[in-house]
């Protein structure tokens, strides 16, 4: 069996997708995010080493809690470890439970996606992160393009998987008017969007970063308010709509 | 008993016409409601002004320093005082403790020299005669329990390994059937007691005589307590005939017992639904309309509210506060299967929105999967909006004590009229566990307490070799604590004895012997961090192990990992064990529990650095928690670990405080806009992600 590399697991997970879910946090990501609030998961530090049958027992154990619910594989980036997480959730769909994938879908490569092909047979919803829907802001903002992102968008659609589109509004960086708007236009482009996941950037990764020892960008970016977060989840409706 | 009663009218007959028996009477009687919160009423303008002047005392009261007014020369009786008002015009329930609200009575048969310093701490000067005759001419049970108890008793109550004895104040934790004065009147009781009383046998053991001497204090304080309610007007001597009246009985049977007893919990039952049947009656019959019935229950549950005590500062520092436990019971299911949640179970929840959130009364819900639906989202919603409900398993509790058990104090149940309860602290197992570390020595006085049984001499901790010393320990622990807590409950009943309340139980009590444990995560996470990492003692100059250094991770308890959590569960099953060898007092049968709501800061304070890293005087955790930050897997992973100890030796409850920020219970429905299908199908539609709009507007 395949051990996964594990950052840890959170058995009250009520904000990864729909119901309680038992959430996994996977370790390793590409990307950088200026705002990412778990820079403890970017490399392999420190990681458990977990087989999916080790990760599911704690599922089963308490399984009442996630009827409504299931699990949700995130990270870091868990199409970084795909031959593990194609098991894991390969074993979680024989055992019926309901399975989501939470991604920046950065991996992706249009011209090879027989291992993604397999995995999205025992995915039942991808929770795709957009961080930013201009070219150039992304790879200032995460250190890469964001076209592999926005393929994969298109690719999930093409298998009829459904996805949630989840964004990070921070104050400067990503509320500017017009790339809400042509985030909203993308977003009506996909006919399986089935959800938009607003998400107003908060500063309680913080302290992780001073933990690490690693430099925080946004020190001086101030937690975005529940009414901006509104706002633009109102301009984002508008690009889907035209 | 006689039959043609009028107040009965209209109820259906059943045991409970023949005897005492309250359970049988809502059982025939009661009307089960599915329905929402719909029907419920607003405060009445009275009901607000009232509330204004409550609001008004307690804020005197606090800007006085926590107390209004104290009594410091009429001692405490039933009759004592003469009739307290609000504002007698607009109080549809009346009853005070004394003759004002918020005037603390004195209260001194549990303990003289508390009831001087509760006084003395608060700014006023107990009457010397008072004291003198407490001192010289009445022996109080605090009097009582230091004749009896032994130098090694007083060297474990010193060094807190057994902590929070009721040796100084009132024990509580008794829960009178208050019910049985509505429903059957003063007269019907005392001719019942006069029963019992002519019904013992006749060979003069010292049992029977004791029998027959509570019988008669019991009959008197229930003349009393007639007295009492005819000072505010109402002749109790018959079953009540209204809402207004039941629950004004009732409320004179509590009141009785506060006036009398000031003890660490006063617990009011479960009346919610015995107290439904009347209004039912009362609507149908055109007596009530639901706005005068919401306006009675506001008006009794302001009362509950501003029940006080003469306390000190340290009282209120052991239990973090002035709580009185005024629990109400609310809800569960009946032995066949169904649920009891009425409309008056709404009614009083709904106090919390109509008077505002408040600790007290502390509502209690009985919750149970087979609760109907919209009470169990109305619970939901109150418990989001005021913060100020607590929940208790009916399902585990039902096997055990039936339906018609009440809660006293957070946790403990009994069957009302039928069980009663020696309250008895905890034994502090963390420090137990350094006695057994240092030889029986305390590790912070350096006094032997213990008998000086072979210490742990190694630098590193051996697990096998600390189980066995820690098992011999709490052998002993066990052993000393059982007997101190005989003495206590010996001197209580007989210096202290509760008349009242004991007057609305049945002549045959079963008695539960209520032990404690403090500091179980403290014990379990030392002992894995001993088994599963390297634990070095750092020992001082005479040897004593006064901190430890953690080499390496250990699993933890509260994280679901069994490897720690079965630690856990044998610590708990070993300690009853120890517990159960020891005789009780008065046949009474041992139960422990491990809740330290309040009291986890005290017990920290006073015990040394631990095993696991947890520094000197470091708070434990409160109850069965995991320590604090320590359960690193979420919410389910944590219950999980709390779940997995036994309750059969934790009969007398296992808490567990449980908080969450509400973003961490689901998504901001302003900002997230979710799929009506997902939604539907994994939570009936109901989980607070109520879509704003569904996408299929925006496809459009």
């Amino acid at each position: 069996m395949i051990k996964g590399l594990i950052h840890s697991i959170e058995s009250f997970g009520t904000v990864d997708g729909p119901g309680v879910r038992y959430v996994v946090f996977l370790k390793g990501c590409p990307l950088r995010c200026a705002y990412c609030h778990n820079p403890d998961t970017w490399d392999n530090q420190g990681a458990l080493e977990m087989t999916a049958k080790e990760v599911l027992d704690g599922y089963f154990k308490n399984k009442e809690f996630y009827k409504n619910g299931g699990i949700t594989v995130t990270g870091g980036e868990p199409l970084v470890q795909i031959d593990f997480l194609t098991e894991l959730l390969k074993m979680a769909k024989e055992e019926n439970i309901h399975t989501a994938i939470d991604t920046s879908g950065i991996t992706f490569n249009e011209c090879n996606t027989e291992k993604l092909d397999f995995l999205m047979k025992y995915t039942d919803l991808v929770m795709l992160d957009i961080k930013h829907i201009d070219e150039e802001k992304h790879i200032s903002l995460t250190g890469q393009s964001n076209k592999n992102i926005l393929e994969f968008a298109k690719y999930t659609e093409k298998k009829g998987i459904p996805i949630w589109v989840r964004h990070v509004v921070v104050p400067n960086l990503t509320d500017n008017y017009d790339d809400l708007y042509n985030l909203g236009k993308f977003i009506g482009t996909l006919t399986n969007v089935k959800a938009l996941d607003v998400l107003p950037y908060h500063t309680m990764g913080v302290k992780k970063y001073e933990e690490i020892g690693i430099s925080y960008k946004l020190k001086d970016t101030p937690p975005l308010s529940t009414e901006d977060a509104v706002k633009a989840r109102e301009i984002i409706l508008k690009g889907i709509k035209n | 008993m006689r039959k043609e009663i009028e107040a009965w009218n209209g109820f259906e007959e059943g045991t409970w016409v023949r005897e005492i028996n309250v359970r049988s009477f809502i059982k025939h009687n009661y009307t089960p409601y599915d329905g929402d919160e719909s029907f419920l009423s607003a405060p009445t303008k009275s009901t607000l002004e009232l509330w204004d002047k409550v609001l008004e005392l307690t804020k005197e009261e606090r800007e006085k320093g926590g107390v209004l007014d104290m009594d410091t020369k009429v001692i405490s009786t039933i009759t004592s005082h003469g009739p307290g008002y609000l504002d007698k015009d607009k109080e549809k329930i009346v009853g005070f403790q004394t003759d004002k609200p918020l005037k603390r009575a004195l209260m001194p048969y549990g303990g003289i020299r508390m009831a001087e310093k509760a006084c003395s701490d608060n700014g006023y000067t107990i009457d010397p005669e008072v004291k003198e005759f407490f001192t010289i001419h009445r022996k109080t049970h605090n009097a009582g329990v230091f004749d009896a108890y032994t130098p090694e008793m007083r060297a474990c109550r010193s060094s807190h390994i057994i902590t929070g004895l009721p040796d100084a104040y009132g024990r509580g934790r008794i829960i009178g059937d208050y019910r049985r004065v509505a429903l059957y009147g003063v007269d019907m009781l005392i001719q019942d007691k006069m029963e019992q009383k002519e019904t013992t046998r006749s060979a003069m053991y010292s049992e029977i005589i004791r029998d027959r001497e509570e019988l008669s204090e019991q009959i008197r304080a229930l003349e009393d307590l007639k007295k009492m309610a005819l000072s505010y007007g109402y002749d109790i001597s018959m079953p009540a005939k209204n809402t207004q009246e039941a629950i004004q009985w009732l409320y004179f049977g509590y009141l009785a017992a506060v006036k009398e007893q000031n003890g660490a919990a006063m617990s009011l039952g479960r009346t919610s639904t015995f107290l439904d049947i009347y209004s039912q009656r009362d609507i149908k019959n055109g007596v009530f309309t639901e706005s005068e019935i919401q306006e009675l229950i506001d008006h009794f549950v302001m009362k509950l509210r501003l029940i006080k005590f003469a306390r000190t500062p340290e009282y209120n520092a052991l239990f973090s506060g002035d709580p009185q436990w005024v629990t109400e019971s609310i809800g569960g299911i009946t032995v066949d299967g169904h649920h009891m949640v009425t409309k008056m179970s709404f009614r009083y929840l709904h106090t919390l929105t109509n008077l505002g959130p408040a600790p007290e009364p502390n509502l209690t819900v009985l919750w149970s999967t087979k609760l109907p639906m919209n009470f169990k989202r109305y619970c939901a919603k109150i418990s989001i909006e005021t913060s100020s409900v607590q929940y208790e398993n009916d399902d585990t509790m039902r096997p055990i004590h039936g339906d018609d058990y009440a809660i006293a104090c957070c946790v403990s149940s009994m069957k009302l009229g039928k069980e009663m309860q020696f309250f008895g602290a905890r034994a502090n197992l963390a420090k137990c566990l350094l006695y057994a570390i240092n030889g029986g020595v305390d590790e912070i006085t350096g006094v032997q307490v213990a008998p000086e049984y072979r210490a742990v001499t190694s630098e590193y901790l051996d697990y096998d070799e600390v189980m066995e010393r820690y098992d011999e320990m709490m052998k002993w622990l066990a052993g000393v604590y059982v007997n101190t807590l005989n003495i206590i409950h010996y001197m209580h009943d007989k210096y202290c004895y509760e008349k009242i309340q004991m007057a609305l139980h049945d002549k045959k009590v079963t008695r539960w012997f209520a032990t404690g444990i403090a500091g179980l995560s403290v014990v379990a996470d030392s002992l894995s961090a001993i088994k599963y990492a390297k634990v070095k003692a750092i020992r001082n100059e005479k040897g004593v192990a006064v901190d430890y250094e953690v080499e390496g991770d250990f699993p933890k308890y509260g994280n679901d990992d069994d490897r720690v959590d079965r630690i856990a569960y044998d610590i708990v099953h070993r300690f009853m064990e120890h517990i159960r060898k020891n005789h009780t007092y008065r046949q009474s049968i041992p139960t422990t529990s491990i809740l330290t709501i309040t009291s986890n800061v005290v017990y920290g304070k006073n015990t040394g650095a631990t095993p696991d890293g947890r520094k000197k005087g470091e708070a434990f955790a409160p109850g069965a928690n995991p320590m604090h930050q320590r359960d690193t897997h979420g919410a389910v992973a944590s219950l999980a670990s709390v779940a997995k100890l036994p309750f059969k030796d934790a009969q007398d409850g296992i808490s567990n405080t449980f908080s969450i920020i509400p973003d961490a219970l689901g998504k901001n429905d302003r900002v997230f806009m979710g799929d009506l299908a997902i939604e539907l199908d994994s939570c009936g539609g109901d989980c607070g992600i109520t879509p704003v709009e569904a996408l299929n507007d925006i496809n459009d």
